[in-house]
């Protein structure tokens, strides 16, 4: 970027300013604290200038936007074409009361959908099983048949919008019910759009909601793929999450390396089975968290994009663009709200969407602030809905694409978090990849290190948040909350009761032992699933067959 | 005050049964000398210790783990207790599992038991992780991988911490252990602290001694401790499923064939893989066979004998140095330290007048 | 107490959630304050708590949820505790727990409640100062 005479000059003059200006100025007040780190403990520089990107190559590093290395952006015209998808997570009770709520949040401008379910569906349980006592409605909705989907999305067309579902562990199996409700209405399987989240890696690394041991595990997702590539093109089959590594206590370098080390571990999955790159890598997307030190999220967006083109292209050999494209969708971070004085989470929000704006989000979900207290109630999930609109339409900061590139600060933190993204990936290459680190608890012992620097950094003060270790004011929360219609879980009782009671028996068991046939080899098992599922086969009992036939699995204990 | 609480303490223990005081054990941030006055205070109450070992006898779940709270926190009552337990103990058969961390004992441990549930046997457990040099603390997650156990009520599983003991077990898991054999556990199973050094202590305190191995954590001979050879009855190569695991059992052979005895029991080599429970089966039958050659060898008793007087030096070093660390005067022993740090005085002088001053 | 005596505590997570970060964070601060923490793993049954704290014979059980499953949950974890006769353990809980179920908590026995946030030496100060 700089010749090496300015370069020299300007070493000297910083020199000089440290020892004049920056000395004097120190003599007579000094600064606020020893050490100034962000969010991620990462120290930060007093002052950064041309000596911290000196190596830095505008064309190499950065380029345009929709070229590779994509740093600046994996679309051409960015948000002046279209802005980011605005998506709320939704989901709590049931299949009626989402469906309402779905109706409500695409008549505010809401322009995808996203699913929560609920905890017993997350693990493959039927609502009316033991094991999901309590948890009924919960942490989403309840969707334990294809009844439920088929309630879900009553009246909504999904020829036309986008839904994402989060789901993990039985991803496949909530997506046949997608695509067998959307069949029985006349759609196309081919026309439908959306994302399962389908990453079952950061589920053994983070959430812990897995089902089986990873190797089946990792069956299910590239069956997924292989079938979404033949049959449903416009459907992104997983969503590479550092989401969840980032709530369970992850920096953000620890965020993206674990992450990409992640999504290069599925690739490699699926060119063992044989697939050609370019028929999957383009409906692989990302999912990302936005945390509250905002330089230092935008730099992780920035080197996420960068080092995923330089992967897939270098390494997989990908020839098609769009496989060298991150695409990605962002949350702002549950883990930042506050429980205390929880109106501050709008204002929290409200800087990591921005961040995640600045770092070139295709999809974003702005929390509401009572979810560090309860499940967002109406009005608090529209004030985060009009966050976004506010940075959309009124902050200017959607004129021009990537507005903050050239940031001395900006590149050289977008360099060191590549670097030390690089620094992981070569730790996880020598445990011998990422399923052998997670057996290892190698991931796990990281993130428990990490959050419990944070909670220590937080409790020294080292750290100040609003509101908890300062600022601290001993009023009530006054929000008020939402609550679940107590008959719901009867309600939806009653409709599995029915189900089982009317659905043809004889196709669920042949069904069923179809899957179980198809499980114990080598065949593609989404087929089988729409199959079961149109049979109305409960989940519980199609991931009933699955555990007997895979196994379960237990996480290595790691502190 | 406090010198004559533990003297009376001796004397009760002694009254009570054949068992020598107990004694106090040290804990890392216990400091030397440090006056104990709310021990003082408490009267080690006869009747109190005769009923926590009425409840063991009697199969009360919570008799038994409160006795073995109180052995580990060093109580009063604990020492006449055990006493009462002591002719009941002897029944169960012991078996230690040591081995690096991660090489799966605690899951080894879950399938062994279960195991042992099916043939009709009641399993104790006992847990050893380490405590936080720094802290005193620990975290206690064997447990993780027993959680199916949990509502068997033919099992009871302990965790322990090991409280600045370093031989792989804690001071007081050679009581608790007594404690379950006196609650009338068949088998008891003793999983150490995985350090991955010489786990003597283990040896000295089961009956059959297996000492796991896994592929990965270093499968060339020289990564596999000339001591286990020792010490192992039985050797296990377990995550048998992974790459590597033959190398493992190979480099075991090998050693084994080096250090061929002409007779006795020749320690076999069994794969498992725990997670799935494959091996298990023949793990315990070797369990069962190595406890056969005991009675039937005549080493049943020797180890007894053998056994009995690991113990017993144990408890007479340990109670000697607390008796010794509770006499000393502090600033004595500072004053000696300076003076040894000095050169003014070597230590060994030092420590023959300490000793000398106290027993004498 | 006998300087021997360490506080025993149980970190239980029942219910079907699999946030562990604060259970974890909370176990390495007891830990580091000298206690011995015993963690059971995830989703635990009420049973299955209730009977490792009683083998274990912990001074202290702490509860973590953010399923939001705590109101059917609790309640039976507090009843078994008091049927295997350990009505005088202390029993505090973290997670996600609306407000307005805390009275209810507290009725059923459960000392202590810890939402986000809650400063870990909070917690070690009280177990200290309310474990007999
Ligand atoms: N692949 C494989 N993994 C296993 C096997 N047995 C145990 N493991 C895994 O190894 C890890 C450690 O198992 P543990 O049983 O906790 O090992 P440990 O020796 O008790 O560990 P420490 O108590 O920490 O020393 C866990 O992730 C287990 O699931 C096996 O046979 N094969
Ligand atoms: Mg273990």
């Amino acid at each position: 970027m700089f010749d090496r005479e300015t370069i020299e000059e300007i070493r000297s003059r910083r020199s000089a300013w440290e020892a004049d200006t920056i000395k004097g100025n120190l003599k007579k007040s000094p600064e606020r604290r020893d050490v100034f780190i962000t969010t991620s403990s990462v120290p930060v520089e007093r002052l950064y200038t041309p000596l911290d990107v000196q190596d830095w190559d505008y064309l190499r590093d950065l380029g345009f936007p929709g070229e590779y290395p994509f740093t600046r952006g994996v679309q051409a015209t960015m948000y002046r074409g279209k802005l980011w998808t605005m998506r709320m997570f939704a989901g709590f009770g049931t299949a009626e009361e989402t469906n309402a709520r779905f109706k409500y949040l695409l008549g505010h401008g809401e322009t995808g959908l996203s699913v929560a379910f609920d905890m017993p569906t997350l693990y493959g349980y039927d609502t009316d099983d033991a094991e999901a006592e309590g948890e009924f409605g919960k942490c989403g909705v309840a969707v334990s048949s294809l009844a439920d989907m088929e309630t879900l999305f009553d009246g909504i067309p999904v020829d036309k919008i986008t839904t994402s579902m989060t789901i993990n562990g039985p991803a496949a199996i909530i997506w046949a019910m997608y695509i067998a409700a959307a069949e029985k209405r006349g759609v196309p399987r081919a026309k439908l759009g959306g994302t399962i989240q389908n990453d079952i890696l950061k589920e053994y690394i983070a959430q812990k909601e897995y089902l089986f041991p990873p190797e089946p595990s990792m069956r299910l997702v590239v069956d997924t793929f292989e079938f979404g590539s033949r049959e449903l093109p416009l459907w992104n089959t997983i969503s590479i999450s550092g989401y969840h590594i980032r709530e369970a206590g992850a920096t953000a370098v620890q965020e993206l390396a674990f992450t990409l080390a992640d999504g290069l571990a599925y690739v490699q999955a699926a060119l063992d089975r044989g697939l050609g790159i370019d028929d999957f890598a383009p409906r692989l997307s990302f999912f990302f968290n936005a945390h509250n030190d905002f330089f230092e999220e935008i730099a992780k967006y920035r080197a996420a994009r960068r080092i995923w083109a330089r992967e897939t292209k270098e390494r997989f050999g990908a020839r098609n663009p769009r496989s060298w494209w991150l695409r990605f969708h962002t949350q702002t971070a549950g883990c930042s709200l506050t429980a205390q004085q929880p109106e501050n989470n709008v204002v929290r929000t409200a800087i990591q969407a921005l961040a995640a704006v600045l770092g070139g989000t295709q999809s974003l979900h702005t929390n509401s602030m009572d979810e560090a207290l309860a499940l967002p109630s109406e009005t608090a999930v529209r004030i985060a809905l009009r966050t976004q609109q506010i940075i959309a339409h009124e902050s200017g900061v959607t004129n021009t694409i990537d507005p903050l590139a050239g940031s001395y600060f900006l590149e050289a933190l977008t360099n060191q978090t590549e670097r030390e993204v690089y620094d992981y990936f070569e730790k996880i290459e020598k445990l011998g990849g990422v399923i052998k680190a997670i057996e290892r608890g190698f991931f796990q012992r990281e993130l428990a290190e990490s959050a419990s620097r944070y909670q220590r950094e937080i409790e020294a003060r080292e750290r100040t948040i609003v509101g908890i270790n300062d600022y601290v004011t001993e009023e009530p929360p006054s929000i008020p909350l939402l609550r679940m219609d107590p008959e719901g879980e009867r309600k939806q009782r009653d409709r599995l009761a029915r189900v089982r009671a009317e659905r043809d028996n004889e196709a669920v068991a042949r069904t069923l032992e179809a899957v179980r046939h198809a499980a114990q080899g080598q065949e593609n098992l989404m087929p089988h699933f729409i199959d079961a599922v149109k049979a109305y086969a409960t989940l519980g009992e199609i991931c009933d067959v699955l555990r007997e036939a895979f196994g379960l699995y237990r996480e290595p204990a790691i502190w | 005050m406090e010198v004559a609480t533990e003297e009376r303490l001796n004397k009760e223990g002694r009254r009570a049964g054949p068992v020598l005081a107990k004694p106090r054990y040290i804990t890392q941030n216990q400091s030397i000398g440090a006056k104990n006055s709310s021990q003082a205070i408490i009267s080690p109450s006869l009747a109190e210790s005769r009923e926590l070992a009425d409840r063991v006898l009697a199969g009360d779940r919570r008799g038994v783990a409160r006795l073995i709270s109180l052995i580990e926190d060093d109580s009063p009552e604990a020492c006449p207790a055990l006493a009462l337990l002591y002719p009941h103990t002897g029944r169960a058969h012991v078996v230690g599992v040591t081995g690096a961390p991660g090489t799966g004992k605690s899951t080894l441990v879950g399938q062994l038991a279960r195991e042992s549930r099916q043939r009709g046997l009641t399993v104790g457990i006992v847990a050893v992780d380490p405590s936080s040099p720094f802290s005193g603390g620990a975290i206690l997650g064997d447990r993780i991988r027993m959680q199916e156990l949990t509502g068997d009520p033919g099992v009871f599983i302990r965790s322990m911490a090991t409280r600045g003991s370093l031989g792989g077990l804690s001071y007081a898991t050679g009581d608790a252990i007594k404690v379950l054999d006196a609650f009338g556990k068949d088998i008891i199973y003793v999983e150490t602290v995985g350090v991955g050094q010489d786990e003597v202590e283990i040896a000295a305190t089961a009956h059959t001694t297996i000492v796991v191995q896994a592929p990965g954590l270093g499968d060339d001979i020289q990564a596999i401790k000339a001591g286990i050879l020792e010490i192992a009855d039985i050797l296990v190569v377990n995550k048998a499923d992974q790459e590597g695991a033959e190398r493992t059992v190979a480099a075991l052979q090998l050693m084994l064939e080096l250090n061929h005895q002409p007779q006795g029991w020749q320690p076999p080599i069994i794969k498992t893989v725990a997670v799935e429970g494959k091996g298990i089966e023949a793990l315990s039958h070797e369990i069962s066979r190595h406890r056969d050659y005991l009675q039937v060898s005549g080493r049943a008793s020797l180890l007894r004998q053998h056994l009995a007087e690991e113990e017993l030096w144990n408890i007479i070093r340990k109670t000697l140095v607390a008796r010794i660390m509770d006499k000393l005067d502090r600033a004595e022993l500072d004053q000696l330290i300076h003076d040894i740090a000095d050169r003014r005085l070597d230590p060994h002088t030092a420590a023959n007048k300490l000793i000398a001053q106290i027993l004498e | 107490m006998p300087d021997g005596k360490k506080i025993r505590v149980l970190i239980a997570k029942p219910g079907l959630d699999g946030h562990d970060r604060g259970a974890k964070v909370v176990a390495r601060a007891l830990r580091d304050a000298g206690m011995e923490v015993i963690y059971t793993g995830l989703r635990q049954t009420p049973e299955m708590i209730a009977e490792a704290a009683l083998q274990e014979d912990v001074d202290v059980v702490g509860l973590s949820i953010l399923s939001g499953a705590h109101m059917t949950l609790f309640p039976r974890i507090m009843k078994l505790l008091k049927d295997k006769g350990m009505e005088g353990i202390l029993v505090f809980a973290g997670g996600i727990i609306p407000d307005e179920d805390v009275p209810a908590l507290k009725e059923m026995g459960i000392r202590a409640i810890y939402g986000p946030g809650t400063p870990t030496g909070d917690i070690v100060d009280f177990l200290r100062q309310n474990v007999q």
